[in-house]
């Protein structure tokens, strides 16, 4: 008998006093939580997620799509970034005043190229303003998951307000669970001394978020 | 089926002394206890206010409890459905009985890699069966590389805490073991490295660079696998977890088979509880979702390890099995006055405090000291159970296990039905509740008795000899009344006549 045979067979014995039982799921499960917390107008929503993003130590700017691309540049500017990784669908036009070297996402870059890179701008998929979290599904705008891992500065465009929902629930009816997600909620951080927060540890220790009207 | 007791633990045979004596070491360690009551105490009440946030709270964790209870209640109807959605993603789906089989395909895909070195998200599952011991018998090295496991495998120590397996070390033992220990591992660690815990954090950050940068093979549990889509979710905070899932070009997942959600939709209840719950925030900084593989975009080969070591021998038990809803938040260890004096190594198991207690004897069997004491580690007092987001009723899974401790009976071990045989250090215990069963149904005798306590209350002595020492020790014996309450009551009719 294989081992999967064994462990649903062992499975289907344990369950053996359980009387059988067809109600369909979504009749067992009553999801009567809410969809989402409180009443928020639209620009209150992007309110709370630009909160909840600083709460958590992201650096929040908010500009026009006019601004962007002069604030994307400064940005790049004051870290001193000599090159930023490019996701081959980022909107050429965001970083067209930067003054840095370009390197493209691209499958044969080694984790050690990308180590080199200094930052990374990307789009993102949806942010959840309760949580004060952006999610990347590896669209074109966004790339793979490693160029928003490896470098040490992430700079994340969100469309205010097209892609703010309020919530955790809202944000999984948008995204498809066949891409690859990352959701992010402020930089990389840990709990493991004494259980306190710290920032900084292996994602990028800075996580500036715009959020674009 | 056998009368003789056949109950054996399940990998490691736990060679630990029993509870109280693990425990009584810890209590009388001043630096572990001030430690543990730092931690614990900070994220208390931090994890209040971060659950006081949603108002819905009792309802999300009414919807955790039902999803898992249905799925245990179909758990072979969701596995197979889990393994077709994960096969059709491109992931390869394993089946492990036990850790030795785990332990043994995790070992055969590594070195059908070539490799022989691994990098390691923390993974309770991994934890549980020895799986870096293991492959280091292979030849293989695991690296952890959550900081503290990281703690934990520099310091050659053991896990005290699911979510902190680290918490029993201060920042200022933390600087000392990376001081000493980080260079034979890899990179060393800072001049002058002080012990504040951003710099421990950035030394880290430094030691663990290089490892993530060359690894071809990570290794990973996982939180939740959706049936539906055969997504895996992996909620971190450091972005380690990042690294191993995208990073190597295989990915090798060990995940307990009771980690298995139906839909996709499941995930917006367990997505609110569970960071609230572990590290009281509102959202962990990293959870990475992955469905078998993508083109071009992190590991080209994905394996499944499904384990149950023990795990069905839990489903089989009526009572215990909802232990197997928890989504090791590890906020019942945190509120525990009992895991907050003793720590965690005393639970002589990688899963300690409450839900430990109830865990460990499941996985494992109750024949060893340790997993016959672990249902005892607990004053019952429920705190566990109000804050577990799954509402698992932790003391009444302990009242259960203590009773099998006492009374034997049947159970389900390595899937084969056993007849336990009644502990053998529980004799006085069950010589008094015997006792208890003819008095309480002997009225005349039972009065009789409590009449001639009465009378010799001032002879009483204020501890038990013989075999109920032990009991005692710990309790001061209930002060016999002068007058039994049964008498007082037909005197005074209640109290009625005034009389006192």
């Amino acid at each position: 008998m294989s081992s999967r045979e064994r462990i649903l067979g062992r499975v289907r014995r344990a369950l053996a006093d359980v009387p059988p039982d067809d109600t369909p799921y979504e009749q067992v499960v009553r999801r009567d939580y809410l969809r989402e917390h409180g009443e928020r107008t639209v620009e209150q929503t992007v309110e709370l997620l630009a909160e909840n993003l600083a709460d958590y130590r992201a650096v929040v700017h908010r500009c026009t799509e006019a601004e962007l691309p002069s604030l994307v540049a400064r940005l790049l500017a004051d870290r001193k970034a000599g090159s930023v990784l490019v996701p081959s669908g980022l909107e050429a036009g965001w970083l067209a005043q930067a003054d840095v070297s370009r390197v493209a996402d691209r499958t044969e870059s080694t984790p050690d190229d990308l180590d080199r890179v200094d930052s990374v701008v990307t789009a993102c998929a949806v942010a959840i303003a309760e949580t004060g979290t952006i999610v990347l599904d590896g669209g074109p705008d966004q790339g793979r998951r490693r160029i928003s891992l490896v470098p040490d500065h992430h700079i994340c465009v969100v469309r205010v307000p097209q892609q703010v929902v309020a919530s955790v629930p809202q944000a999984l009816e948008r995204l498809a669970p066949a891409r690859p997600l990352t959701w992010i909620s402020g930089p990389s951080a840990t709990s493991d001394i004494e259980l306190d927060r710290v920032e900084g540890v292996h994602g990028p220790r800075t996580l500036e978020v715009l959020l674009v009207n | 089926m056998s009368r003789t007791f056949v109950g054996m633990p399940v990998f490691p045979p736990p060679t630990h002394p029993a509870f109280p004596e693990a425990a009584r070491d810890a209590v009388h360690n001043h630096t572990l206890r001030s430690n543990l009551r730092h931690a614990t105490h900070t994220i208390r009440a931090k994890r209040a206010r971060a659950v006081a946030e949603l108002s819905d709270w009792d309802r999300l964790r009414e919807a955790g409890r039902l999803i898992k209870d249905h799925t245990l209640r179909h758990l072979d109807r969701y596995l197979v459905q889990l393994e077709e959605s994960v096969t059709a993603a491109g992931g390869t789906v394993h089946w492990a009985v036990d850790a030795a089989e785990a332990n043994r395909i995790v070992a055969e895909l590594v070195k059908a890699t070539g490799e022989s070195e691994v990098v390691k998200v923390k993974s309770m599952a991994t934890q549980e069966i020895g799986l870096n011991e293991a492959l280091l018998e292979e030849g293989i090295r695991a690296y952890e590389t959550d900081l503290a496991e990281l703690i934990v495998q520099l310091g050659n120590d053991r896990p005290s805490h699911i979510l902190v397996p680290a918490i029993h070390r201060n920042r200022g033992e933390i600087r000392d073991i990376f001081r000493t220990e980080m260079g034979a591992w890899g990179r060393p660690a800072p001049d002058g490295l002080t012990d504040t815990p951003a710099e421990l954090a950035e030394a880290a950050r430094l030691h663990l660079r290089e490892k993530f940068l060359r690894a071809k093979v990570g290794i990973s549990g996982a939180n939740f696998m959706v049936a539906e889509t055969g997504t895996l979710v992996v909620v971190e905070s450091e972005g380690n977890g990042r690294m191993c899932l995208t990073l190597p070009e295989t990915l090798i997942s060990v995940v307990g088979i009771e980690k298995t959600v139906p839909t996709w939709q499941d995930l917006e209840v367990f997505l609110q509880t569970l960071p609230r719950s572990s590290t009281a925030e509102r959202m962990n900084p990293y959870t990475s979702m992955w469905t078998g593989t993508t083109d071009e975009d992190g590991p080209r080969a994905f394996h499944l390890v499904l384990l149950d070591n023990g795990r069905t021998d839990a489903l089989a038990d009526q009572v215990g099995r909802q232990a197997l809803r928890c989504i090791r938040c590890s906020a019942c260890l945190n509120v525990c006055p009992v895991y907050e004096r003793a720590g965690g190594h005393a639970y002589g198991s990688v899963y300690p405090g409450p839900i430990g207690a109830i865990l460990s004897p499941q996985l494992r069997g109750t024949a060893s000291e340790i997993d016959a004491s672990l249902p005892y580690a607990s004053s019952l007092c429920g705190a566990c159970y109000e804050v577990c987001p799954v509402a698992i009723d932790i003391p009444e899974v302990l009242v259960h296990l203590r009773e099998r401790v006492v009374e034997g009976g049947v159970a389900v071990r390595q899937g084969n039905k056993v007849v336990l045989k009644p502990a053998k250090g529980h004799a006085a215990e069950r010589a008094a509740m015997r006792a208890a069963r003819w008095a309480f149904s002997h009225p005349g005798a039972l009065r009789t008795g409590q009449r001639l306590a009465s009378r010799t209350r001032r002879l009483h002595p204020r501890t038990l000899p013989g075999p109920g020492r032990a009991w005692s020790a710990t309790r001061d014996l209930p002060a016999a009344p002068a007058e039994p309450f049964r008498d007082w009551w037909q005197r005074t009719r209640g109290g009625k006549d005034g009389a006192k």
